[in-house]
């Protein structure tokens, strides 16, 4: 583990407040699991190195990260598991990288989930944003690439964008460093309940109101009251396969009593063991 | 009402939605992600303002060019010439001082064995066997990856490499495959393996089928320095010194060029029949230019890519050098193992252009294609006189001299070493992403019978025009 010092925010410089620990692959023991998604090339891996500290491979173009990599970090005593997705631009499609991403989200149960999105191409990742929100609660909005946005004139306003969202949003530069304390902040927050989160999920179309309705009653009936449920509705009508099964096969169910279960062992072991 | 409810299994919702599904047809999809775009743009729309039109988009002005339909695609081939042109320059002084080095270590360890009167085969086996086998994959490879990988990494960085795929998406949109294969096959300049997980993220498992069966057509770095030598040695020495390099560096992109249009025509022909469809559209996104870290730039080519590759074809070599010297030295009726095997696939090996000692060295490399030419090189002088190779001029003499080696016999291995079965870790790798059998099998045995093919028709072509 080392300290990282010169890359944080002006509060890091602040002797009160927690300071990141890189932990690397070391992931014999942790407390908390979160998630990193986001569209491709927004500079997820960058935000995953910078607070692992490992060296996951970057570069200049969309579709770099294929598989899932895990790494470690500790902030204000707190050990956590960072997921990386694979970048996605939305959580619709059947590719594989999309798959991965989505099942971690909803199966994997992350305590939190960081999205992280261009600040230059906000509207059309904000499509994915929607889309992780209506499977979880518990989600901070990384708006990365802020020193882009800024050399092209582009001002975002982001508290704007936290309270149409409902969750927070925190804007960085990963490369530089700037804003990741702020953002690891507003993950812990997130997690223990500080702020509350109220997730921004725009009502069903018209015309599939009903049908979507009937669905979530119908889950009511079996007493799946997911943060996903609405979401899991939409997978079903649309003859996702994965979703069928998980629900044949009481997948749906155990996510239910791990949510329920103030311990979290059960999604924790998901996690660990990367069941997808 | 309440025992209705509890008698419900899922079983009854998925009856349920599938009624549903049926009612609601295909717009279900097409009305979520229309909702979700109305949504997002309100959003957006009230969260970004932009300020003045102070700025001037460089991008869009150098976009314009690099996918320009006319400029676009020289602008491409100058780049790869002129980085293949850097590494070949750059790297034949390098190569012949690490040449001149390790093997003067070999030479001086020799006679201290001698000296302490070490049996002839123990000093054989570890010094011309396993250690020269290092010192030739060392010396060949590591100068050539050492620049490559760098500047590779650059264009990587900078977001060059989504533009060329813009660039080539309309071939291989006529070639019935997914444009984003020309980004798996970038990939696969640094390692097919690499190349074949890249294609997870296409989405049409066929079109990731032909990506996967026809990444082996981009040479990887494990074979670059094989080009770059033969380039070198047999391309180079046509011309005068002034123009050797740059002959050198065209012939190596007239190879990726060929490779490339392999892969096309392969694709074109599995698109067509055992992988039937239509290419499938997908939107592309053009990343801005960013200015590439130094030291990410550094570490990611140097340990990720330089390090990694070599330290594979270390230990490749290790066994192959054993291999090779326990074949040279163990005789049976009067010739080696060694030479009983080349003689054997000798035939084969004249038909196609090459001869039995270059397809053994094909054989013993499954495991990693870098170590074809030190295992040729290391079979000939292990059977031959010992002589101390320093540099290029004394391997062309080696080959051309002794072992009669034409222009022939180097376009031909050049062309082998394009069109040949895919190393054994990306073998393995293909099996693991397709976890088919059928696949696996097509894919390794197909870029060989292609390969062999081609050998054998320029071959009987040059002998039948009497051009050698």
């Amino acid at each position: 583990m080392k300290p990282v010092q010169p890359t944080m925010s002006t509060c890091e410089t602040c002797p009160a407040h927690a300071q990141l620990a890189q932990m690397g692959i070391d992931l014999r023991k942790y407390d908390r699991v979160v998630a990193l998604a986001g569209n491709p090339n927004t500079g997820k891996s960058t935000v995953f190195n910078a607070l692992t500290g490992l060296k996951q491979h970057t570069g200049n173009w969309p579709g770099k990260t294929v598989t899932r990599a895990e790494g470690g970090f500790a902030w204000a005593g707190i050990r956590y598991k960072l997921v990386d997705l694979p970048g996605t631009y939305s959580l619709l499609s059947a590719s594989q990288d999309e798959e991965i991403a989505r099942n971690f989200l909803l199966f994997g149960q992350p305590d939190c989930t960081i999205v992280v999105v261009d600040a230059t191409a906000l509207e059309r990742n904000l499509n994915l944003v929607l889309q992780v929100l209506e499977i979880t609660d518990k989600a901070v909005v990384c708006v990365n690439l802020m020193d882009e946005a800024r050399r092209k004139g582009l001002e975002v306003d982001v508290r704007s964008l936290s309270r149409d969202l409902g969750v927070p949003a925190v804007p960085t530069v990963a490369r530089t460093g700037e804003g990741l304390g702020d953002l690891i902040r507003a993950v812990t927050e997130v997690i223990n309940g500080e702020v509350r989160t109220s997730p921004r999920r725009p009502p069903a179309p018209p015309e599939v109101r009903d049908a979507v309705e009937e669905l979530l009653q119908l889950a009511d009936g079996l007493e799946l009251s997911l943060p996903s449920a609405r979401w899991v509705a939409y997978r079903l009508l649309e003859g996702d396969h994965r979703v069928r099964q998980a629900l044949l096969s009481g997948e749906l169910a155990q996510l239910v009593t791990a949510q329920a279960a103030p311990s979290r062992r059960a999604s924790r072991k998901i996690a660990l063991e990367g069941a997808q | 009402m309440s025992d209705r409810v509890h008698t419900l299994t899922p079983q009854d919702v998925l009856v349920r939605a599938d009624a549903l599904q049926r009612k609601l047809g295909g717009r279900f999809r097409d009305k979520i992600v229309e909702s979700l775009y109305d949504e997002a743009e309100r959003i957006a729309r009230r969260a970004v303002h932009t300020r003045t039109d102070r700025h001037w988009d460089l991008d869009q002005r150098i976009d314009r060019l690099v996918t320009s339909p006319i400029f676009g695609m020289p602008l491409m081939l100058l780049i790869l010439a002129v980085i293949f042109w850097v590494t070949i320059t750059g790297a034949n002084y390098p190569s012949e001082l690490l040449a001149t080095g390790l093997f003067w270590f070999e030479a001086r360890a020799v006679e201290l064995f001698n000296a302490w009167g070490i049996p002839w085969w123990v000093t054989g086996f570890l010094w011309h066997g396993v250690y020269r086998g290092l010192a030739w994959v060392i010396s060949v490879m590591l100068p050539p990856m050492a620049i490559f990988f760098p500047m590779f990494t650059i264009l990587e960085d900078l977001g060059y490499l989504p533009r060329v795929a813009f660039n080539l998406d309309w071939l291989f949109k006529k070639a019935g495959a997914h444009g984003k294969q020309a980004l798996t096959m970038a990939m696969g300049f640094g390692c097919n393996a690499a190349g074949v997980i890249a294609t997870r993220t296409i989405d049409s498992p066929r079109e990731r089928l032909i990506a996967i069966l026809t990444n082996n057509f981009v040479p990887c770095n494990g074979r670059f320095p094989t080009l770059i030598m033969l380039a070198t040695i047999f391309v180079a020495a046509a011309f005068p010194p002034a123009f050797a390099s740059l002959a050198a560096a065209g012939a190596v992109v007239a190879v990726v060029l060929l490779g490339a249009l392999f892969t096309l025509l392969v694709s074109w022909g599995l698109s067509r029949t055992i992988l039937k469809g239509e290419a499938s559209a997908f939107t592309l996104e053009l990343p801005p230019y960013r200015r590439p870290s130094v030291m990410r730039i550094l570490y990611t080519s140097l340990i990720d890519r330089t390090l990694f590759v070599l330290w594979r074809a270390i230990i490749v070599a290790i066994p192959a050098g054993a291999v090779i010297w326990i074949l040279a030295n163990i005789s049976v009726g009067g010739a080696s193992l060694a030479q009983h095997t080349a003689d054997f696939l000798n035939p084969l090996g004249v038909a196609i252009g090459l001869d039995g000692v270059i397809l053994l060295a094909y054989v013993i490399a499954i495991p990693a294609n870098e170590i074809v030419v030190p295992t040729i090189l290391m079979m000939y002088l292990g059977t031959g006189m010992m002589i101390e190779l320093e540099g290029f001029e004394q391997i062309r003499a080696l080959l051309v001299d002794q072992h009669g080696w034409t222009l022939l016999t180097a376009v031909n291995l050049m062309l082998f070493s394009l069109l040949h079965n895919p190393c054994g870790t990306t073998i393995w790798t293909i099996w693991k992403e397709t976890r088919s059998r059928k696949w696996t099998l097509v894919g390794a045995l197909m870029p060989l019978g292609i390969g062999f093919l081609v050998t054998f028709l320029t071959a009987t072509a040059v002998r039948a025009f009497g051009w050698i």
